[in-house]
């Protein structure tokens, strides 16, 4: 029945979430980008508030049921802290929800656990390519069956935190659908490779990965013989994503209104002229009408509803209108929007960087 | 807890109406946008039976001393409306607007008048011959800023009735309300000049009382179906008792306030009309670019994606996002709660909206879209009054803008 508040629940972790958001990311987000490290402490805290055990079942040591508007709830205040802080802490993600998702009974017994556990798993995912028309249901790097393994080849690129990472499930064209597959680090012929030096997101290193014959076990194969379900995946990633790009939006939007109140020109707050004034009003109408779409789509999944052209639609839209938040809010700075000791310069860098982000982040 | 789903028996409900969108407004949409102040009779007639059913069920229920009894769930009424509002938009937002009932007159009653006045005027409105209500705000110099109206309501302490002169503009249904049925308006006008706000009083003016002329019927961009008329006031006398709310003038504008307040769901419900728009431009572009084998296909990346596909995705997520904000600020409402930003969050962003992807229809759909013989064109044209009544989209901006800045009216100008 129609209903657009949080519960109980939701609003407690809406709340925790704010909390570490506002006291820790808020404060070493800026000296983390410029030095391409989140602080330890952090990141640690960040697991500990326990966002992913609350979504896998107790029988895999969790304590719950996945949601993807609670998800969605805690990702836009994550994000709205730090988006590149967000994905070092939700990393592991990467690896759970597919898993979680796609995984066969056996896999879910074998990988699920560590993610209930204190101490974070070192784990990431491989599927962004290097290539101008990135298309993830059409990826350039092969997996072809051999005996009873597989034999994968490609590069990827964006793969956040590869360098530590003990497992990384890599996406590889098999017979022209998506698959995914789990590859312990080591693996012959896995190559890690340059840091990558991007726009904004620095704060979490993202290494370019090479597969030149690597081999996994047949059983390495999330899903086993019947494969994942890809669309499913891309589905709740675009939502997570779309709530990340929530928290952006509306970070720049509070920082924007706050700043046009106290900042004064002419004798008066700019935020008493209308020209700033009523960018406000559309830019807050349009964090409103992202976390809708978002909310909806993610509703539709948490119903077992297809929501693929929701999800869809809702990126493609979010990817614009982020971006446009973003530079309206810098714009409402002026020429300390552009300075680097105000954290407005990086919202916007961060979100250009978002809309390349797409089935990556499966939070 | 956050849920998208309209309850199935309003779902149910909403099935009358999408009929009558279907049947009985989109045969003769394109007829009464041509055949402009004609009654649109086939629509009118098959209104009322049901409408005046309804009324007299709910006066049955009044009357038995039947009394709401204090609900512990959301009152769903309001979803019901703007859900049929929606819907007969879709059908046609002109006819829609000629719907037989108390209309905005009517909320204004229903929301500051006595028991005795809901009474005297709104129990017409289940028997009888179709009618309607209406409400006359605007003056040719009060547009928005409706504080500064000029019309006058002086107190003739003899005879005990108020002598109103002044003239309105805009008035939906000002004809059908006034000239054309036992209806009634309710018209705006200051007892004190000097007292601004505080002294504007809502007075109800029954069809046929002497004085009152319509000076012009407008002719309009679109919704020309619906009748609009402009009002002249010539000493028309009311009896004292058609004041609704206190006749006095209090140093407070709280009168002023409580009338605003009907802007909570007028706002949402004219929000509602233009996603009716919509949704229906929308479904026609899809419909006519489909037979052209233009179908979107929801997994190819962005980038793959033709200008035109593109185009249709965002008139879907706009269509959408503007529906999300409408059931939103009508949730509110339905929970008792304040929902005076959502309310203007919804309406300036659905009429935006709707003008945007309305234009966007014509403009993909080529010389189908700019032809007379499919509904593309009216649908851009009808839309844009949902950017304009109600309050246009910069006064809703405005409400928005002093809400997320904690500014008053002073403040932000």
């Amino acid at each position: 029945m129609l209903d657009f508040r949080l519960d109980e629940e939701q609003q407690m972790l809406a709340d925790t979430v704010h909390r570490f958001a506002e006291e820790k990311m808020r404060k070493e987000f800026r000296e983390a980008e410029e030095l391409g490290k989140i602080p330890d402490d952090v990141v640690k805290a960040g697991w500990e508030i326990g966002l992913l055990p609350t979504g896998l079942p107790e029988e895999y040591g969790g304590f719950g049921e996945y949601s993807a508007v609670t998800n969605a709830i805690a990702m836009e205040e994550f994000s709205w802290g730090d988006f590149a802080t967000t994905l070092r802490i939700l990393g592991p993600n990467l690896v759970a929800m597919p898993v979680y998702l796609s995984g066969t009974d056996e896999q879910k017994a074998h990988y699920l656990p560590m993610f209930c556990d204190e101490a974070m798993p070192k784990v990431t995912a491989a599927l962004t390519e290097k290539a101008i028309q990135f298309d993830p249901r059409n990826l350039k790097s092969t997996a072809v069956l051999d005996g009873d393994s597989y034999l994968l080849n490609g590069a990827k690129t964006l793969v956040p935190l590869a360098k530590d990472a003990e497992l990384i499930l890599v996406y590889a064209n098999e017979n022209g659908e998506t698959q995914a597959f789990l590859v312990p680090a080591g693996s012959e012929g896995l190559e890690i490779g340059a840091k990558g030096k991007w726009m904004g997101i620095n704060a979490l290193p993202t290494y370019e990965v090479k597969l030149n014959d690597v081999r996994v076990s047949a059983a390495n194969k999330l899903g086993g013989d019947a494969g994942i379900d890809f669309t499913q995946i891309l589905n709740h990633s675009r939502i997570a994503l779309g709530a990340a790009a929530v928290g952006l939006m509306r970070a720049g939007f509070e920082y924007a209104r706050d700043y046009a109140k106290q900042r004064v020109q002419f004798g008066q707050p700019v935020a008493q002229y209308q020209s700033i004034a009523f960018m406000l009003a559309e830019m807050a109408i349009d964090v409103d009408e992202a976390r809708l779409l978002v909310w909806e789509a993610a509703w539709m999944m948490d119903q077992g509803q297809d929501a693929t052209a929701e999800t869809t639609r809702m990126k493609f839209y979010l990817d614009d209108i982020s971006v446009k938040v973003a530079d309206q809010a810098l714009q409402t700075l002026g020429g300390y929007g552009y300075i680097r000791e105000y954290p407005v310069e990086l919202w916007l860098r961060n979100a250009r960087g978002l809309t390349h982000f797409d089935g990556i982040a499966m939070i | 807890m956050i849920n998208f789903e309209i309850p199935k028996k309003i779902q149910a409900e909403a099935q009358m109406a999408d009929m009558v969108a279907k049947q009985i407004m989109r045969p003769i949409s394109r007829k009464y946008d041509e055949g402009e102040h004609e009654r649109p009779v086939e629509f009118t007639n098959a209104m009322w039976p049901f409408l005046k059913q309804q009324e007299k069920a709910r006066w049955a229920k009044i009357e038995s001393g039947e009394v709401k009894p204090e609900r512990d769930g959301p009152n769903w009424t309001i979803l019901r409306l703007i859900l049929m509002i929606e819907i007969l938009s879709w059908g046609d937002a002109g006819i829609y607007l000629c719907t037989p009932n108390a209309g905005l007159g009517g909320a204004a009653v229903e929301a500051v008048g006595t028991p005795e006045q809901k009474e005297r005027y709104m129990k017409r409105f289940s028997t009888g011959e179709p009618k309607w209500g209406a409400m006359a705000i605007t003056e040719p110099n009060a547009g928005s800023d409706n504080s500064s109206m000029r019309t006058t309501a002086v107190l003739d302490e003899e005879t005990n009735e108020w002598v109103i002169n002044g003239e309105k503009v805009f008035i939906t249904n000002g004809k059908l309300s006034l000239e054309e049925s036992d209806g009634f308006c309710v018209v705006w006008a200051t007892i004190d000049p000097d007292a601004g706000r505080a002294g504007i009083k809502s007075f109800v003016v029954e069809g046929g009382t002497p004085g009152v002329s319509i000076a012009k019927q407008e002719h309009k961009l679109g919704i020309r179906a619906s009748d609009t008329v402009a009002l002249h006031f010539k000493d028309v006398r009311v009896p004292f008792d058609s004041v609704l709310g206190s006749p006095d003038v209090q140093k407070t504008s709280k009168g002023f306030k409580g009338a605003m307040k009907t802007f909570d769901a007028s706002r949402p419900a004219v929000a509602a009309s233009a996603v009716g728009i919509a949704r229906a431009a929308l479904e026609f572009t899809q419909e006519t670019l489909a037979e052209e084998g233009i179908v979107i296909d929801y997994t190819k990346p962005k980038h793959q994606l033709t200008a035109v596909e593109r185009d249709l995705m965002e008139m879907e997520a706009r269509y959408r996002g503007s529906w999300l904000l409408t059931l939103r600020a009508t949730s509110q409402l339905a929970f008792g709660e304040s929902n005076r930003l959502e309310a203007s969050m919804c309406k300036a962003r659905a009429g935006e909206a709707v003008t945007w992807i309305t234009q966007k229809s014509v403009e993909l759909l080529g010389p189908l879209g700019y032809s007379r013989e499919t509904l593309a064109e009216k649908w851009m044209r009808d839309a844009k009054i949902n950017d304009i009544y109600e309050g246009t989209k910069q006064i809703n901006l405005l409400i928005v803008a002093r809400s997320i800045l904690g500014y008053s009216r002073r403040e932000l100008k």
